[in-house]
C-alpha cells in the first residue's frame, strides 16, 4: 500500500491516520485552487520577509543619508529613498515585521475572546445568551474604524494601543460565528454523553465545543486579515499607530504625503506592499472557505 | 456596561412592528452612548486631562473636574451624560472653542455631499457590472470583476486618494485639488444648505457649481469605487441565485428575449435585497470618508474627527464618533425596515 492510499483509506485504523488523511485531502483541494495558491505564496513571502529581513534588506531601515535624499527608484535603490535618505525598499522589508506583529496579536487577542463569548452564550442559552449577544450586537452595529479611532484617542497613540483598539472592534464577528456553531451541536448526543459521564461545563466548552468551531473561525480570521491590515495602516497614516522612526507602512505613506506631487514613490511604494499582503490574505481566505466550509459556497 | 439596555435589546427584538423597531433602535443608541461614555470617562487614565488638554492650568483643571462631576458614582455620571446628549449638548471643543454640536452641524453637509455622490456612482456602475458578471459566469468579465471586488477589500482608501491626486490632479490636470472650492470662488454663494452643489445651483452661479464639482468628483469616485466593489459582488451573487431558478428556464424555453429574462424575470426579484446592500454601503461610505476627507482636506466630519484626534480634543472626538455611529445605526435600521415593507413575503 502506498502512502497515498494509506492517507486516502476510507476506513482509517487509527486516529492519526484519519487526521493525516483529512489534512491531505484538504491540502490537495487547496492546492488545486490557483487563487488560493497565490494567496498562500504571498502569505509565505510575508513570513519569510519578516523572518529574514536583515538579510534581504540592503540597508538599515533607520540609517539616514542626507546626501541621498528623495532619489527616484533606481538599480541601487529599488523603491527610491525618502526625505531622510533612507532606502524605502529596506524600510518596506522591515515593515513586514510590524504588519505581521499587528495581525498576529489582533488575531490572538480577538479570536479566542470572541470564541469564548460566543460558545458560552450558545452553550448556556437563556439570560447569559441574551446579555452577551446584546453587547455583541451593539458592537457589531457600530462602524469599526471610528470605534478604533475613538479608543486610540482615549488610550493614546502607539502600536500597542492600536493593537488593543483593533482587537476590541474585531471580536464581535467571531462571537456570532462561535454562537451559531455551538447552537448546532449543543444538544447532539456526544455532548450529552460527556455531560452524563460528569464532564463540567468548562470541560465541555473547552474540550468539546471550541475545537469544533475552529475551522470556520480560521476561515473568518483569514478573511478579516485584510481589514485588520488596512485599519492598522489607517491608524499609522493618521499618526495614531506605530510611531516614527518605526517603518510601519501606513506611517510611511503619511510621511510621503508631503512629496506626493513631485516624489510620488515615497508614498506609493509602501502602499503596494499593503495591497499585496491584503490581497494575499483575501485569496487565501477565499480558498480556505471553499475547502473547510463548503456549505458557504464561495464559488457563487 | 449597559446590561439593562442590552437585555432589553433582545426583548425588543421579539416585539413586532414599528414599536419594536423604535425600542430596538433606541436601545442600540443607548448602547452607543454607553460605549462613548466608557471611552471618554473610563478608558483614559485621567479623563479631565483628556478633556482640557495638557496645556491647561491647575485652576482650569479643577474647574473641569467639578464641571464633569467626576466625584460622583459612575452610573450617575452616565445618566447625566445621556441627559445632556439628548438636549444636544456634546460639550465644548478645546480647539475651536465652540460647542461640538454646532461644529458638527456645520461640517456634516460636506460629508453628506461627498458620500451621496459616492453611493450614486457605486450604484450606477456596480449594479449593471454585477448583472453583467452573473450572465457571463466564469468568463473574463467575471474574473475581472472578482479581482476588482477583492481589490476593494485590499486597497487603503487614503493611499488611493493620494495616488489619485498625483495622477489626475498633478499629472493630468483633469480635476481640481484638495478642498471644496478654489480660493477665489469661496464665499461667492450664500451658504443655505452647506451642500456646495445645491447652494451654487440655488444662487444660479454655474461657475461655482463647476468648480465645486471639479473638486468633488475625485474623492467621490474613490468612495464610489469601494461601494462599487461590494455592490457588484452582491448583485452578482443575488443574480446567480435567480438565474438558476426554474422559472428562468421556463421563460427561456417560452422564447422570452434574453434581455427580458435578465432584467425583468431575473432582476426584479433582487431589487429588495439590493436596497439593504446599498443601505449598508452608504453607511460604510460615511465611515470611509474619514480617511478620504483627511487626504483631500475636505472640511467634513471625518476631517473634523481626525483634527480633533491629533489635538487630543476628546469632546470633539466623542461627539463626532457619536454622530457617525448614530447615522450608521439609523441607515442600517431604515434599510432593514424598507426591506420588510417592500418584501411581499414578510407581510401577513
Amino acid at each position: 500500500m502506498s502512502t497515498r492510499d494509506w492517507l486516502l483509506d476510507d476506513s482509517p485504523a487509527t486516529l492519526t491516520q484519519a487526521n493525516l488523511g483529512r489534512a491531505w485531502r484538504m491540502s490537495t483541494a487547496l492546492l488545486r485552487n490557483p487563487l488560493a495558491v497565490a494567496g498562500l505564496l504571498i502569505v509565505l513571502l510575508l513570513l519569510a520577509t519578516a523572518l529574514f529581513a536583515p538579510w534581504i534588506a540592503p540597508e538599515s531601515p533607520v540609517g539616514q543619508n542626507l546626501q541621498a535624499r528623495l532619489l527616484p527608484p533606481s538599480a541601487e535603490h529599488w523603491m527610491g529613498t525618502d526625505e531622510l535618505g533612507r532606502d524605502i525598499f529596506s524600510r518596506v522589508v522591515y515593515g513586514s515585521r510590524i504588519t505581521l506583529l499587528i495581525v498576529a496579536l489582533v488575531a490572538v487577542i480577538s479570536a479566542p475572546l470572541g470564541l469564548i463569548i460566543g460558545a458560552v452564550a450558545g452553550y448556556f442559552g437563556g439570560w447569559v445568551d441574551r446579555i452577551l449577544m446584546g453587547v455583541t450586537d451593539i458592537f457589531l452595529s457600530l462602524p469599526k474604524l471610528i470605534l478604533a479611532l475613538a479608543f486610540v484617542a482615549a488610550l493614546g497613540p502607539g502600536i500597542e494601543n492600536a493593537i488593543i483598539a483593533i482587537a476590541i472592534t474585531a471580536w464581535p464577528a467571531y462571537a456570532r460565528i462561535a454562537r451559531a456553531e455551538t447552537l448546532t451541536f449543543r444538544n447532539s448526543e456526544y455532548i450529552q454523553a460527556v455531560r452524563l459521564v460528569g464532564g463540567s461545563h468548562a470541560r465541555i466548552i473547552f474540550r468539546h465545543v471550541l475545537p469544533l468551531c475552529t475551522s470556520s473561525m480560521i476561515v473568518r480570521v483569514t478573511l478579516d486579515m485584510a481589514g485588520i491590515i488596512l485599519t492598522a495602516a489607517g491608524l499609522g497614516f493618521l499618526g495614531l499607530g506605530a510611531q516614527p522612526p518605526l517603518p510601519e507602512w501606513g506611517a510611511m505613506i503619511s510621511r510621503g504625503r508631503t512629496f506626493i506631487l513631485d516624489q510620488w514613490w515615497v508614498a506609493t511604494m509602501p502602499g503596494f506592499a499593503i495591497i499585496l499582503v491584503s490581497l494575499g490574505f483575501c485569496f487565501l481566505g477565499d480558498g480556505l472557505r471553499d475547502v473547510l466550509d463548503p456549505k458557504q459556497g464561495g464559488g457563487k | 456596561m449597559a446590561t439593562d439596555a442590552t437585555m432589553a435589546v433582545r426583548a425588543g427584538r421579539s416585539a413586532k412592528g414599528v414599536g419594536g423597531f423604535v425600542v430596538v433602535t433606541a436601545l442600540t443608541f443607548l448602547g452607543l452612548l454607553a460605549i462613548t461614555f466608557f471611552i471618554g470617562r473610563v478608558v483614559p487614565i485621567d479623563p479631565v486631562l483628556s478633556v482640557v488638554g495638557d496645556r491647561a492650568t491647575q485652576a482650569q483643571y479643577d474647574a473641569a473636574r467639578v464641571a464633569m462631576g467626576l466625584d460622583r458614582p459612575l452610573i450617575i455620571q452616565f445618566f447625566d451624560y445621556v441627559w445632556s446628549v439628548m438636549q444636544g449638548d456634546l460639550g465644548t471643543s478645546i480647539s475651536t472653542n465652540r460647542p461640538v454640536a454646532d461644529d458638527l452641524l456645520r461640517v456634516f453637509p460636506a460629508t453628506l455631499e461627498m458620500a451621496t455622490l459616492g453611493i450614486l456612482i457605486g450604484v450606477a456602475l456596480g449594479v449593471p457590472a454585477g448583472v453583467w458578471a452573473a450572465t457571463r459566469r466564469g468568463e473574463w468579465v467575471d474574473q475581472v470583476m472578482r479581482v476588482f471586488a477583492l481589490l476593494g477589500y485590499s486597497v487603503p482608501a487614503f493611499w488611493l486618494g493620494l495616488v489619485g491626486l498625483a495622477f489626475f490632479y498633478a499629472g493630468l490636470g483633469w480635476v481640481a485639488g484638495p478642498g471644496r472650492l478654489d480660493i477665489f470662488y469661496e464665499g461667492l454663494v450664500p451658504a443655505r444648505t452647506n451642500v456646495m452643489l445645491i447652494d451654487a445651483a440655488l444662487a444660479g452661479d454655474w461657475d461655482v457649481f463647476r468648480n465645486a464639482l471639479a473638486h468633488l468628483v475625485l474623492p467621490a469616485s474613490i468612495l464610489g469605487f469601494f461601494s462599487l466593489a461590494f455592490i457588484a459582488r452582491m448583485t452578482r451573487s443575488f443574480m446567480l441565485d435567480q438565474l438558476g431558478q426554474e422559472f428562468i428556464t421556463t421563460a427561456r424555453v417560452k422564447g422570452v428575449p434574453e434581455w427580458r429574462v435578465i432584467w425583468v424575470h431575473g432582476f426584479k426579484p433582487i431589487r429588495v435585497p439590493l436596497i439593504t446592500v446599498i443601505g449598508l454601503s452608504y453607511a460604510a461610505l460615511l465611515e470611509g470618508s474619514v480617511m478620504i476627507e483627511t487626504v483631500f482636506s475636505w472640511p467634513g466630519i471625518g476631517n473634523y474627527l481626525t483634527t480633533a484626534l491629533l489635538n487630543a480634543d476628546m469632546n470633539a472626538v466623542l461627539g463626532a464618533t457619536l454622530v457617525i455611529g448614530a447615522v450608521f445605526i439609523l441607515i442600517n435600521k431604515i434599510s432593514d425596515v424598507l426591506y420588510r415593507v417592500l418584501d411581499p413575503r414578510s407581510k401577513g
